[in-house]
C-alpha cells in the first residue's frame, strides 16, 4: 500500500473537524427568511396611536423603510428599544413598527414612557401580519425597499452589523 | 449498612420515577380543544399538525409544543381545514412563511440532493471500497499459490548443490 493513502483518515478527521468547528459559530436558532425578495405581505390593519386610521401597504410604498417587529409582553424589546431610539435619531431611514399580538393601552403607555421611534405603528393585535411575515420571535426587524420588496431581515435584537448591512442595502451612507 | 443499602434502593426508584415522569411531560404538553366536523378532519389535523415543525422551538412539532407561535400555527391548520383546503395548499401556506424549515420531511431541490443522495453514495462508496480490497487479497491469494512451492530446473539444481555443499562441510 502506498504510504499516502495512510494518511487518508487524517484527511477525512481534518474535513470533519473543520465542519464541526464551523458548527460552532453557527446560529442554530436563525432560519433562511422565506420572504427576501418576495413582496412584503398586503395588509389592513389599524394604526396603533390612532384606532380610526387604517393602514395599509400604500402608507410606506416609495421609499426604503425599515419595519420591525415588537411587543410590550417579549423581553428582548425592551432591551433593544435604546437602540432602535439611536437609529431614529440618525433620521437615515424611517423605522415603521408592528406591534404584534400586543394589547392597546399597554402598547401606547410603551411608548410615552420609552419614547416612539418609529413613525407609526401598526396594530397588529391578532398577529396576522405577523403570521403572514412568518414572524417567529420579536424582535424582528425588515428592511423593505421603495418597491415593498422585502430585502433583509433580521430575527432578535438588532445589532450593529444588521444596521450597517440596512444602510448598505438601501443605499443610505 | 442495611439502612445505606435502603437509601441507595429508594434513590434509585426516585430516579427512575423521575425519568418517567420527564419522558411523560411532552405527551401532556399541548392541550387545545378543537372540534371537526368529522374524523377524517380530526385525522388530516393530526397528520398536519406532527408533520410540521414548530419555528421557535426547533426540535418539537407543532403539536407537541406549546410556544405561542405554535398555538397560532395549530389555529391556523384548524381554520384552514375549516374551510376545506387541502393538506398541500397548508403545507405551501406554511413554507410561504416559514421556509422549507418548517417540513420534517425535506422536500427534493439542489440544496437538498445531498441530504437525499449523500447516505446511498456513501453506501455505494463503501460497497466499491469493500469490493475492491477483497478482490486484491483474493488475487494476492491466487498469487502466492500459482508462483507453486515447486522448484523449475535451475532451482532444483540449486538447492542439490547447497545440500551437496552444507552435506560435505558437515561430514
Amino acid at each position: 500500500m502506498p504510504r499516502a493513502l495512510l494518511f487518508i483518515p487524517l484527511a477525512l478527521f481534518v474535513i470533519l473537524g473543520g465542519f464541526l468547528w464551523k458548527g460552532l459559530s453557527l446560529d442554530p436558532s436563525a432560519l433562511p427568511s422565506a420572504l427576501i425578495n418576495q413582496p412584503f405581505p398586503s395588509f389592513k390593519l389599524t394604526s396603533l396611536e390612532n384606532p380610526e386610521r387604517t393602514l395599509t401597504n400604500a402608507d410606506f410604498a416609495g421609499k426604503p423603510v425599515v419595519i420591525n417587529v415588537w411587543a410590550t409582553w417579549c423581553p428582548s424589546c425592551r432591551e433593544e428599544h435604546p437602540a432602535l431610539l439611536a437609529i431614529a435619531k440618525q433620521n437615515k431611514l424611517a423605522l415603521i413598527g408592528i406591534n404584534y399580538k400586543d394589547e392597546r393601552p399597554a402598547a401606547q403607555q410603551w411608548l410615552s414612557q420609552l419614547g416612539n421611534p418609529y413613525l407609526f405603528n401598526i396594530f397588529d393585535d391578532q398577529g396576522t401580519l405577523g403570521l403572514d411575515l412568518g414572524v417567529y420571535g420579536a424582535p424582528e426587524t425588515y428592511l423593505v425597499d421603495a418597491k415593498g420588496i422585502v430585502v433583509y431581515r433580521h430575527v432578535g435584537e438588532i445589532t450593529e452589523e444588521a444596521w450597517k448591512e440596512m444602510l448598505h442595502l438601501a443605499n443610505v451612507q | 449498612m442495611l439502612t445505606k443499602t435502603r437509601l441507595l434502593l429508594l434513590a434509585y426508584c426516585l430516579k427512575f420515577a423521575l425519568v418517567i415522569g420527564l419522558l411523560w411531560i411532552p405527551a401532556f404538553a399541548a392541550i387545545d380543544v378543537y372540534q371537526f366536523n368529522n374524523d377524517a378532519e380530526r385525522d388530516r389535523f393530526h397528520t398536519l399538525t406532527t408533520e410540521l415543525r414548530c419555528p421557535k422551538c426547533q426540535n418539537q412539532n407543532i403539536a407537541d409544543s406549546n410556544a405561542p407561535i405554535a398555538q397560532d400555527l395549530r389555529a391556523k391548520i384548524h381554520t384552514m381545514i375549516g374551510e376545506q383546503r387541502s393538506d398541500q395548499e397548508i403545507v405551501d401556506y406554511m413554507i410561504a412563511r416559514y421556509g422549507d424549515f418548517v417540513l420534517y420531511q425535506p422536500r427534493m431541490n439542489s440544496t437538498t440532493y445531498i441530504l437525499w443522495f449523500g447516505p446511498i453514495l456513501l453506501l455505494l462508496l463503501g460497497i466499491a471500497i469493500v469490493i475492491f480490497i477483497s478482490r486484491r487479497n483474493s488475487a494476492k491469494i491466487s498469487l502466492t499459490e500459482t508462483s507453486s512451492p515447486e522448484l523449475d530446473t535451475l532451482e532444483q539444481k540449486k538447492l542439490a548443490a547447497l545440500l551437496n555443499d552444507t552435506g560435505k562441510k558437515s561430514s
